[in-house]
């Protein structure tokens, strides 16, 4: 069955979607994202979408659910690399990527995941106090 | 208005709405559109089509490039023999769904879209018309 891939680097998860997803693929990395982040217990989740020429609502909801699930799973989830094109639609389409991090490369956003975590661990620390 | 060219295509399966969006992406091209209106035109087109497939049980879509005057535009039609919908009005509001969506569907392809015609009877289908000038 075809899969997008899911790389490990350190505590992170990389994923950098190439192609143009039907429903299902979109689905099956759903499922492969979220059974790697326990396996690995990984703490942070980077989906580079810059090779992707649209995103619509079914594709934002996934990365909706990714950003969800990933921080129920004590994950921080940041999506790079959008086209600006693909922002000006999803704003005209209605789509709420409200609770989505992004920066606008893959660097930008392995800083705003360890500024993230980091940010995480200080609440932990002050939680116990 | 003049329909200058033709295609039609069948929405069966998941694999059929990618090739919807790469089929009006092509036309969006050789209508010499604009990046921006390139991708605006193909997401509402995935959103109808994906429409077809989920809520009309697949049907076919069409896409035509048309002149009316100087003007020359995309349109893009999705026809179901599907359920039909009841209230047309409920459907286009923000966040209405039947689905398991976010209904955004048809009132985001609205907004995408310079103009916009919905024709739908319960028992009979749902033919959806979106077209976008250059």
């Amino acid at each position: 069955m075809e899969r997008i891939p899911i790389l490990k680097m350190g505590e992170f998860l990389l994923v950098t979607i190439q192609v143009d997803m039907h429903d299902r693929l979109a689905l099956t990395l759903q499922d492969d994202l979220t059974s790697q982040i326990v396996k690995f217990g990984a703490h942070g989740v980077l989906i580079d979408i810059s090779a992707l020429e649209i995103v619509d609502s079914f594709i934002g909801r996934m990365l909706a659910s990714i950003a969800s699930m990933a921080h129920l799973l004590d994950a921080e989830t940041v999506v790079v690399g959008m086209q600006p094109a693909v922002a000006i639609t999803l704003v005209e389409l209605g789509l709420p990527m409200r609770g989505i991090r992004t920066a606008l490369d893959v660097e930008k956003g392995m800083q705003a995941l360890r500024g993230a975590i980091l940010a995480g661990q200080d609440d932990d620390a002050s939680g116990i106090r | 208005m003049r329909v200058v060219s033709a295609e039609s295509m069948e929405i069966r399966i998941s694999d059929d709405v990618v090739l919807v969006r790469q089929a009006v992406r092509k036309k969006s091209i050789a209508l010499g559109l604009g990046l921006v209106d390139q991708t605006k035109v193909v997401t509402a087109s995935s959103e109808l089509a994906r429409n077809t497939l989920d809520y009309g049980g697949g049907g076919k879509v069409l896409l035509e490039l048309v002149e009316n005057g100087t003007r020359s535009g995309l349109r893009v039609t999705f026809e179901d023999q599907g359920p039909g919908i009841p209230d047309v009005e409920l459907a286009l509001t923000d966040g209405y769904t039947t689905g398991n969506g976010m209904g955004l569907g048809l009132s985001g392809a609205k907004r995408l879209s310079h103009e916009f015609e919905l024709w739908s009877k319960p028992g009979e289908g749902t033919r959806v018309s979106i077209l976008r000038w250059k």
